[in-house]
């Protein structure tokens, strides 16, 4: 049986092996092809093998820092921003929803359930966020729609208030003078700081990888994210050109702009930082996934 | 009375907590339910959406007189249940070997890695196809075709192969996630069951077949379940950006999610854009019922409602 047992490792690491490769292999090819220079991609293709390799995609890249570095601002605006502002009202709605002496428990319930159960749809949403809000080309446009709030959420932190804050604690701050929103920030907030970074993270990730709002209601390249302008350019890869304010002298290098090479360089650079920063974060973000799966 | 008062002033502070929440969830979710009347509307911005005239059935004859609509809702069912099976298969097969693991670093580092393109947005993934699939510069027609003796494909405007692309990319983006939830569940079987049937000779595969998935077929069923009452909607990124909205392809990646976004963003054709959302809405509202009803039967606890 020993024997049995080896043989079934052996087969787990093979196979295993081969899908982790999958997993990374496009990642490694997008790397090497920004490093590729634009005559060997001409002549090869992208490749993991390049004849000859180049900053020239960076260089270019480097040039159009005004515009990517401004995209790169307001992604992480709205993933700070956003994500603190998320966790403050999903906190604040789920808290009293977990209070068992609430009136009207059950309605509440119902109200955050029903919005997992049913939509409207995008043609009423948008019409709302773009006739009633005006919500159009402003940051709030990268904000508010579907993001800001979310019932699955909303009922995790309330599953989480109802089973792991001992209400005695609550009439103990309430017995010593503290109001119902003291006792909440002083008392309750504190207590719930894992599910909070649990909730957090996932929000930081949907804010700082979302290019559907900024497509739906943002034609304003100056409030372009880091992904809206991946978006745009992997279709019109003139957009950066077409978008700065260099000089004419140079615009004129940007009549030789490596335009196969600097297509990955960007996508590089758009998913560098989350490449980066996973290692630090995977724990938290497998555990979150097992959390939110038996819920 | 005035103790019924007394009892919301009581409370008053616990509302005010509540009511950003509210607001937002009246705003992003409950206007756009009752917005879904536009369908039945003719709609006239001078007239406003209440002011417009009611035309009833009319956006839902037009729709239905399309072979868009039955192109969308095919598209959307026959992806929806082929991801559905594959993903449940590969995923399960994927965390009964993670389970096989001993080494915890090896383990650790497998989950990471096979997890990693969930963390990934559409557009960036439509960046890495795009580098497989150039016709110009990708990698399957510079380097793997040509090694295999085979023609170059123009990728992305040849229909036919996209069915595959995308369940692949959809395999690629959500195995790891799948594997996790059910990783998690088998780690919780308790292993007695494994110590016993090793006493009693049973081999590993014999353990799997007879332990390790009955124990875990209510987390699969209930898996599935859900995934069937989602079967209507799709994931717009992968059916919008992937194959870069692309409308020669649009035979066999078109869906009901990228229609309507398509119908209202490009067209500005808000009558036939809503009715497809409504009709979305309520049969996939249909199917949440039902399949929570199924769920229901199977095991109580585990049902959402």
């Amino acid at each position: 049986m020993v024997d049995n047992g080896k043989w079934i490792s052996r087969i787990s690491h093979i196979v295993l092996m081969s899908f982790s490769i999958a997993c990374l292999f496009p990642f490694v090819l997008l790397i090497i092809s920004s490093l590729s220079s634009e005559q060997s991609i001409i002549n090869n293709g992208y490749s993991f093998f390049p004849e000859q390799f180049s900053l020239k995609a960076y260089a270019y890249l480097w040039d159009h820092w005004g515009e990517l570095g401004r995209a790169y601002g307001i992604t992480i605006f709205i993933t700070v921003f956003g994500t603190a502002a998320s966790l403050a009202i999903t906190s604040m709605l789920a808290y009293p929803m977990s209070r068992s002496d609430i009136p009207l428990k059950n309605f509440w319930a119902f109200l955050v359930f029903f919005t997992m159960l049913f939509n409207g749809g995008l043609v009423p949403t948008y019409l709302i966020y773009t006739q009633l809000l005006e919500i159009k080309n402003t940051i709030w446009a990268l904000i508010i729609p579907g993001l800001l709030m979310n019932g699955f959420h909303v009922l995790l932190v309330r599953t989480f208030f109802m089973t792991s804050i001992p209400p005695a604690l609550i009439e103990a701050a309430q017995i010593d003078g503290a109001g119902e929103i003291k006792a909440f920030y002083k008392i309750v907030l504190p207590l719930s700081l894992p599910i909070m970074a649990t909730i957090g993270l996932f929000e930081a990730i949907m804010y700082w990888n979302d290019w559907f709002n900024g497509m739906t209601y943002v034609t304003d390249p100056k409030l372009f994210s880091i992904q809206n302008i991946l978006n745009r350019i992997i279709t019109d890869i003139q957009f950066l050109s077409n978008n700065s304010n260099l000089s004419s002298a140079a615009s004129e290098a940007i009549a030789e702009m490596p335009t196969t090479s600097v297509r990955m360089a960007i996508a590089v650079v758009g998913v560098l930082p989350i490449l980066i920063a996973y290692p630090f974060f995977q724990k938290y973000f497998i555990k979150g996934i097992t959390i939110g799966a038996v819920k | 009375m005035t103790q019924n008062i007394n009892r919301w002033k009581r409370f008053a502070p616990l509302f005010l907590l509540m009511l950003p929440g509210l607001i937002y969830l009246i705003i992003n979710n409950y206007l756009p339910m009752f917005g879904m009347i536009i369908a039945f509307k003719d709609i006239n911005f001078a007239k406003g959406i209440l002011g417009s005239d009611w035309i009833g059935f009319k956006n839902f004859e037009y729709l239905f007189k399309t072979t868009d609509a039955y192109i969308i809702t095919r598209n959307t069912l026959l992806y929806n249940g082929a991801f559905i099976i594959i993903n449940t298969i590969g995923a399960l097969v994927i965390a009964i070997l993670l389970n096989e693991i001993r080494k915890k670093v090896f383990q650790r580092f497998y989950q990471s890695v096979v997890i990693l393109p969930h963390l990934i947005s559409m557009v960036i993934v439509s960046y890495l196809v795009f580098a497989m699939l150039s016709s110009e510069s990708g990698l399957i027609n510079k380097s793997i075709l040509p090694l295999l003796g085979l023609d170059e494909v123009s990728w992305y405007s040849s229909k036919e192969y996209w069915p595959y692309i995308l369940t692949i990319v959809n395999i690629w983006k959500g195995i790891g996630f799948l594997s996790v939830v059910y990783l998690a569940s088998i780690v919780g079987i308790d292993t007695e069951y494994y110590e016993a049937a090793t006493l009693d000779g049973a081999s590993k595969w014999q353990q799997i077949r007879t332990i390790t998935i009955p124990l875990i077929m209510p987390v699969i069923t209930i898996m599935t379940l859900l995934a069937i009452g989602r079967i209507f909607y799709s994931d717009f990124g992968l059916f919008y950006q992937v194959p870069m909205d692309s409308g020669v392809l649009s035979e066999t990646t078109n869906v009901i999610d990228t229609y309507v976004y398509r119908a209202l963003m490009n067209l500005g054709d808000i009558g036939m854009s809503s009715a497809a959302g409504v009709y979305q809405s309520l049969v996939g509202f249909v199917l949440v019922i039902l399949s929570n009803y199924a769920v229901r039967k199977f095991n109580r606890e585990n049902a959402l409602f």
